[in-house]
């Protein structure tokens, strides 16, 4: 591995110095940069060079993998608190990182979050890199995509986990594409096989089949995963991790993208999958506009949307609420489910519900069978009187 | 080749896919059933080119479409054009076959860098027959471009070096100002794509090969890709739901259970011709016996 600066190309404009988020650049007395001990190839400066003067050699870090050790675990983090799916990747890490033999590590990133040091600590992690700086309080792309491959380059994971949350699905294939890794995407299972590799398993076409994916070849194997299908551990507040921490320096110049205000919807399009109660509508619903009665109902119940594919591909609803085989996995306390027949690629979303309720038409619809309490019936009759019902308690 | 000298220059990666919803699995052998379920242009690509031509229409410039894949995959472009796209390329090789998206990523910036520069490089969020949503910011990171992805809405400055657009977050947006040439992958809710009804009229899909673009070989095909499927099957019931049977259930229950392949079944009651009032009465019940009842109340 190594970083080549062609001085024929350079014309000493000095970015490069600029973006560096590890100071590893220093200048020459005629202006020229020099590479110095503390670059981790993070790629910042390769990027952001105009004449293409430096060039970043990874092809060969790939030769000797059993160099690449442990587990890592990004931890998704908004305003300094957890989401729930990185919590679950530490639970499943620590099962693999087990299996393997080696540690779990979680990668925490953002600003003023040394508090989330020990909690992951708690929840399994051997140990905790935090890196921190205001630019990267909240998400972008090219903040932390620089900040991540820096430490993926000098710590060199065997494995790494994403939550596949709207972040996650940004951040980790563009980190996959610079280090020159695969990547699988919205994994429902992972195990590590005889030889130590990582089988990622994950639906595909639809949901229709399901495909076991290793990357035999390069490290480390990333992966997104799926929130709600892993398990996180019970916090053991006795249990510490080893901590370390780094400042880093973003020149917010070089970060290109720039949130200028960040809107959240009524409670009921909150994440799905942390919601503690959710009304879900399907095709049984009728049509666009009988799909204010899911909306009353939620109201009513205090919970979040969702919807099923058909309702989504017949574009009632955004891809957003659509819960099932591709598309979330939930866990409320109650799911009722309206105008749903209950596939089994609409079952395995809601498998960990703890109780459902069905509403339907069709007395044989397979929801039926998985429902703790089912009402047969037209659900625009019924959906108002389960309203009322809430309305007078 | 010339570009437009004003106006923004849009360039659209899209792909043809098998309609997923029409797809079945062999009940016998438990494969795919791909034969005769028809091709399509991939839905959210076709919000993509829509977005695309939309731009031109209040802006001017020029609406560029590529694909890789199979030959048959000109249907697809060609049905871009149909929506008004101005050009359309196809890369299409041997060489391509069995890449992963790291090999399809690099195959399409290669192609993008070959097809001349271009203001803004737009994608359907994922592809419905892998779901990865990967291209879009593996195309970016190969090219050096900023992204952002979940957009469901545009906005190009004035001046054309930025645009504002909306990400799409769980439960909410980001508005996000991002300099252009940037990359963009979009969302189904940022547009109703029009129907294919425009004449073609003399445009035709041009194919290119991994020479005419430059490729390096060793980063193509399954050469150049990274993961590997080992192996398909259907969707089996989660194997934890066999282990968490609970032991209290009767026998006969977990027998069941086990045989039904851990489909989790519930005993619940099934209200069947009863009245409204009873049927209220009933869910009433329920949420109170399950400890639910403080659901809904501030």
């Amino acid at each position: 591995m190594s970083i080549f600066v062609d001085y024929t190309k350079c014309t000493t404009c000095g970015i490069c110095g600029r973006v560096c988020p590890f100071g590893a650049v220093a200048k020459r007395e005629d202006g020229r940069p020099v590479i110095g001990d503390t670059c981790t190839l993070c790629g910042a400066c390769e990027n952001a060079c105009p004449t293409k003067a430096i060039v970043i050699d990874r092809q060969d870090a790939q030769v000797d993998l059993s160099c690449y050790r442990d587990v890592w675990v990004f931890v998704e983090q908004r305003d300094g608190e957890i989401k729930r799916v990185s919590l679950e990747m530490l639970g499943e890490g620590k099962r693999l990182a087990d299996k393997l033999g080696q540690k779990l590590t979680a990668v925490i990133v953002g600003c003023e979050v040394s508090h989330l040091g020990p909690l992951v600590g708690q929840y399994g992690a051997d140990t905790a890199y935090i890196l921190q700086s205001k630019h990267l309080a909240s998400y972008t792309t090219d903040g932390y995509s620089n900040a991540i491959t820096g430490l993926i380059t000098t710590r060199r994971p065997s494995v790494f986990l994403f939550g596949a949350t709207s972040t996650g699905r940004d951040l980790a294939p563009r980190v996959a594409t610079r280090v020159g890794t695969g990547i699988t995407a919205d994994c429902t299972e992972l195990d590590v096989d005889r030889n130590g590799q990582l089988v990622q398993t994950r639906p595909a076409f639809g949901g229709n089949i399901m495909a076991s994916i290793l990357c035999p070849n390069t490290r480390p194997q990333i992966a997104t995963v799926r929130p709600g299908v892993m398990k996180a551990l019970s916090p053991d507040p006795s249990r510490a991790c080893r901590i370390e921490s780094w400042d880093i320096k973003i020149d917010p110049r070089m970060v290109r993208t720039k949130i200028i205000e960040t809107v959240k919807l009524a409670s009921a399009f909150r994440d799905l999958t942390e919601a503690n109660t959710i009304v879900a509508g399907g095709i049984g619903v009728g049509n666009a506009d009988n799909w204010i009665l899911i909306e009353r109902l939620a109201k009513a119940l205090g919970a979040s949307i969702g919807a099923t594919r058909k309702v989504v591909d017949a574009g009632w609803q955004p891809h957003e609420l659509q819960i099932g085989q591709t598309g979330k996995t939930v866990s409320p306390q109650l799911y009722v489910a309206c105008g749903i027949s209950g596939a089994i690629q609409h079952e395995i979303g809601i498998r960990e519900a703890a109780k459902v309720i069905a509403i339907n038409n069709d007395p044989n619809a397979p929801i039926f069978k998985i429902a703790d309490l089912g009402i047969v019936g037209d659900l625009c009759e019924i959906v108002p009187a389960l309203v009322q019902a809430l309305e007078e308690r | 080749m010339p570009l437009s000298t004003e106006g923004l220059d849009v360039l659209v990666c899209i792909k043809q896919v098998p309609d997923v919803t029409e797809m079945k699995i062999d009940p016998e052998t438990h494969t795919l059933l791909r034969e005769g379920v028809p091709s399509i242009v991939n839905p959210f690509d076709e919000h993509a080119v829509e977005a695309a031509v939309r731009i031109r229409e209040a802006l001017g410039g020029k609406v560029t479409v590529i694909s890789m894949g199979p030959p048959q995959a000109e249907e697809a472009l060609r049905q871009c054009l149909q929506m008004g796209a101005d050009e359309a390329f196809l890369i299409s090789d041997r060489a391509l076959v069995g890449s992963d998206t790291i090999a399809t990523s690099y195959c399409l910036s290669r192609a993008i860098a070959t097809i001349g520069k271009c203001d803004l490089i737009l994608c359907g969020q994922q592809a419905i027959d892998g779901d990865t949503a990967q291209v879009g910011p593996g195309i970016a990171e190969n090219l050096s471009l900023p992204q952002v992805t979940c957009v469901s809405s545009i906005e190009v400055q004035d001046n054309r070096k930025k645009a504002i657009v909306r990400r799409e977050i769980e439960g909410g947006y980001e508005v996000v100002e991002c300099s252009l040439p940037a990359v963009f992958t979009v969302t189904k809710s940022i547009n109703s794509p029009r129907p294919p009804a425009t004449e073609i009229r003399g445009r035709q899909v041009r194919r290119l090969g991994v020479l005419d673009i430059n490729c390096d070989p060793e980063r193509i095909g399954l050469k150049g890709s990274k993961t590997w499927v080992m192996d398909m099957f259907p969707p089996k019931p989660n194997r934890r739901g066999v282990n968490a049977i609970e032991s209290t259930l009767p026998a006969a229950e977990r027998i069941r259970l086990l045989i039904s392949g851990g489909l989790r079944e519930r005993k619940g009651d099934i209200l069947t011709g009863c009245s409204l009032e009873q049927v209220a009465a009933q869910w009433v019940n329920h949420l109170a016996n399950w400890g639910l009842s403080r659901v809904g109340t501030p």
